[in-house]
């Protein structure tokens, strides 16, 4: 089914029997939902946009990169940075901006500006009974009545179909620069990216990955200039700086995880604590991306290694296997927890036909 | 203001409950006495009061669970309260209503900087929680006004914002996870230290939910370094399209201030004659505020003059030094005391798209001479959230009423230009009855569906947020 406006996906929902699996672009899809396919890229076009307002209205289905085509046109652009995880993942398709909030897809500035949930303002979303929900608006603050923008972020569609969402956008600044910091082991080129995240000097990126760490300033020139400084002073190892489309490139290959792309292995997504980091790598013995100072790890094992992924992750984080066989794909949730999780999916899809074996 | 009739089988079984209560908490955490109560008949909102049927101050986790178990299984509705400085009401109690008072769980847990986090007991204040970490160099972002009283507890609750989110964002930003315990005392814990949630991220729907979802006795906070330095400038223009045009211009150009305040000529005006900060007499006033070290601040400022310079204002004041700066700051800050200081005011918050700015300060000076009341507006203008302050007086029978009726038009101006109705306060029983305005019954279902999960028996805050009507057969239970 691919419905070509809010109404006619309402009807659909509304009107079936059977399980739905529900994608955007299906370029990001976890674990292995079944039913007959529900595809959003029908929804697509730009409702509204106000660059003076940091506003944009869209959609659901469009696509990101028209997202982002738009929003180059007036110098600004999704601060969270969406991930493609096309390569990493061997998919073909186009990814859509509700895909990129349902499965809140967030790149390497979510240490600075946070995650795709945390800039969007509003969406609209049909839930499991067919019935149209907006909820959150066009406005940056906003706080009438229960958040359910970022109850659906993240949600994987188990709890509606997106067909609009609104974003806080930002100005592409003048300016960016990388530190690339070589010579160091991973223990202590993990310490230098907190060390920098530390600083008062607003980093907006903290990855390591291939033996380099990789620390990221943007913003007007002269205050990239001087913050670029003032961290080569502090850090530690080898230091030399990449600007402008090569720093682009270096930060495009940790969004999309570009290390690990085409290799043989499980791939695991782990979110934990950045002082964990060096020692949950070590432990697993994998080939590892590390994104946000350490508090996200990309790591490639060698298949069916859920239990052990498991114990070292445990009381300090939790994984999610993005492609391979190892699984349970989800990490579990303590059982009072995972009651209320049940207990919001039955409300909103009381006849669980949304994405069924997603969350 | 309606409040649903309290349940006057619960008055009766006061003595009972009160004992039960007594039975799972220390001697001093449960107090009954009607003097006593007194404290908690209302918070910041005062216009309406009701001292509850007793109200417990528990210290740890464990006895919050066990009060709530014991509410839970008496029917007693539990009223959550932080400080009591929500301007929506959100911790007025009913008289068949046990108040939760958090105030004495005001510990620091933990701080940990290298992952850049503090978890703390929830009754600590938002400005001792920046206090726990200044001394390492880190702050806690969220800001509100009340920050030397309020509490963590209720800036969760309400999603507090502050003069600096445009930056930093609001509670929903910052907070990495909490406990929480529902109403049946299950204690839960959601999010955690590492800021990324395994499955459905229902610590987003707890933020904001306004205490009808759970009490939050703990939380994890996320901490930032604290930038080198930070100075204002003020403009005043001669128009409010014109300020406008100036705060969309700077916006446009990518410069983030972390704060750009924006002053009308009746606020202006009063907070002269109250503070006399020296502002321009003139139509409209901004502050912007930018952040870093000397170099990054004279680079921004450079920018933000050439931006202003460009619509003519009537003044461009930087500051030269740090007392020059507190001047700057010292009118936008008496503000509020200025206004009270000529009469009562009722204090709103709606939130609208920052381009229908000029429009929305037409009609509402429209709106001030149809209602014959006045009206000066400060305003956070780089997120459009607006606070109206209506002038009333409280001992003029009818004023309170016509003051209400005034700030619900104003409110629906916000959501009829595509805003909405509470940016930062929250709802709580002052806009429940305007909630129709900016939602379709549906939209209200799928909220109220969220409590059903967390308190089916809506037993916590229940008579908030929602119009009485729509929740009426739920909290009949």
């Amino acid at each position: 089914m691919r419905p070509s406006s809010e109404a006619e996906l309402a009807e659909a929902v509304a009107g079936t029997l059977g399980p739905l699996l529900v994608r955007g672009g299906g370029t990001r899809t976890l674990g292995h939902p079944v039913g007959e396919v529900l595809e959003t890229g029908g929804l697509s076009g730009v409702e509204l946009y106000e660059p003076g307002a940091l506003t944009l209205v869209v959609r659901a289905g469009t696509p990101v990169a028209e997202v982002e085509r738009v929003l180059a046109g007036e110098r600004q652009r999704l601060a969270f940075e969406v991930p493609d995880l096309r390569g990493l993942l061997g998919r073909v398709g186009v990814s859509t901006i509700g895909g990129v909030l349902a499965a809140n897809a967030s790149g390497p500035r979510r240490v600075q500006v946070g995650a795709a949930r945390d800039a969007a303002l509003g969406v609209r979303f049909v839930d499991g009974t067919g019935t149209v929900v907006k909820n959150g608006g066009r406005v940056m603050k906003n706080v009438t009545g229960y958040d359910l923008v970022k109850l659906l972020a993240g949600s994987l569609g188990v709890l509606g179909v997106l067909s609009e969402v609104s974003f806080k956008v930002q100005a592409v600044p003048e300016a960016e620069a990388t530190l690339v910091i070589e010579g160091l082991g991973d223990e202590a080129g993990l310490a230098a990216l907190r060390l920098a995240l530390g600083s008062p000097f607003d980093v907006s990126g903290a990855a390591r990955h291939s033996g380099r760490s990789l620390v990221r300033v943007e913003g007007m020139a002269g205050s990239v200039a001087y913050r670029v400084r003032e961290l080569t002073a502090r850090l530690g190892g080898e230091v030399s700086v990449v600007e402008a489309e090569g720093s682009a490139a270096l930060w495009r290959a940790v969004r999309d995880v570009s290390p690990l792309q085409g290799k043989p292995g499980d791939v695991w997504r782990i979110a934990t604590l950045p002082t964990a980091a060096a020692e949950i790598v070590a432990q697993l013995e994998g080939e590892a991306v590390w994104d946000w100072g350490g508090g996200l790890i990309w790591l490639l094992l060698q298949p069916a290694r859920g239990a052990q992924v498991a114990a070292a992750v445990a009381g300090r984080g939790h994984a999610t296997l993005v492609c391979g066989q190892g699984g349970p794909v989800f990490p579990p949730e303590a059982p009072e927890v995972a009651a209320l999780v049940a207990g919001v999916k039955a409300k909103f899809d009381p006849r669980g036909i949304l994405n069924r074996g997603m969350i | 203001m309606d409040m649903p009739a309290p349940d006057q089988g619960v008055i009766a079984r006061k003595a009972r409950i009160v004992a039960r209560l007594r039975a799972v908490l220390p001697p001093d955490s449960v107090i009954d006495a009607l003097a006593e109560l007194r404290v908690y008949e209302c918070d910041a909102l005062t216009a309406y009061r009701c001292p509850p049927l007793a109200a417990v101050l528990p210290r740890t986790t464990e006895e919050v669970s066990r009060v709530l178990r014991v509410c839970w299984e008496e029917g007693v509705p539990v009223v959550p309260r932080g400080s009591g400085t929500s301007l929506a009401g959100g911790a007025m109690p009913t008289a068949d209503s046990v108040i939760l008072g958090v105030a004495r769980m005001n510990a620091v847990i933990q701080t940990d900087y290298d992952n850049r986090f503090i978890r703390v007991q929830s009754g600590r204040t938002n400005l001792s929680v920046s206090g726990a970490v200044e001394a390492e160099g880190f702050f806690y972002a969220p800001d509100p006004s009340s920050q030397l009283a309020c509490a963590i507890a209720g800036n969760i609750a309400m999603n507090s914002g502050g003069a600096h989110c445009l930056k930093y964002g609001v509670t929903t930003n910052n907070l990495l996870g909490v406990t929480l315990v529902k109403m049946d005392g299950t204690v839960v814990t959601l999010g955690g230290p590492w800021g990324e949630p395994a499955g459905l991220d229902l610590l987003g729907v707890v933020c904001g939910s306004e205490g009808q979802l759970g009490v939050v006795t703990e939380a994890w906070l996320r901490i930032l370094p604290k930038p080198e330095g930070a100075r204002p400038v003020l403009v005043g223009f001669n128009s409010n399209e014109v300020a406008g045009a100036c705060v969309s211009d700077i916006i446009k150009a990518g410069i983030l201030p972390v704060a750009i305040e924006f002053m009308d000529r009746p606020c202006i005006r009063a907070t002269e004659a109250f503070a006399k900060a020296g502002y321009p007499d003139c139509e409209a006033l901004l502050i912007i505020e930018v952040e870093g070290s000397e170099a990054e601040i004279a680079e921004q400022l450079g920018r933000i003059r050439q931006i202003a310079l460009a619509h003519d204002p009537v003044e461009f004041r930087e500051a030269a030094d740090e007392d020059q700066a507190k001047r700057i700051w010292l009118g936008r800050k008496s503000a509020f005391g200025a206004m009270g200081q000529i009469n009562d005011y009722m204090c709103l918050d709606g939130t609208i798209p920052v381009s229908s700015l000029p429009h929305v300060l037409r009609r509402i000076g429209e709106m001030s001479r149809e209602f014959g009341l006045d009206v000066g507006n400060v305003f956070h203008a780089g997120d459009g959230n607006m606070h109206p302050l209506i002038l009333f007086n409280a001992n003029t029978p009818g004023d309170l009423e016509r003051c209400e009726a005034f700030g619900a038009e104003i409110l629906k101006l916000c959501v009829e230009v595509g805003g909405c109705l509470t940016g930062e306060h929250g709802v709580g029983i002052e806009k429940r009855d305007l909630m129709s305005v900016q939602f379709a019954p549906a939209d209200m279902e799928a909220q109220m569906r969220v409590k059903d999960v967390f308190d089916p028996k809506w037993l916590l805050n229940p008579a908030k947020v929602f119009p009485l009507a729509s929740s009426a057969t739920r909290r009949a239970g």
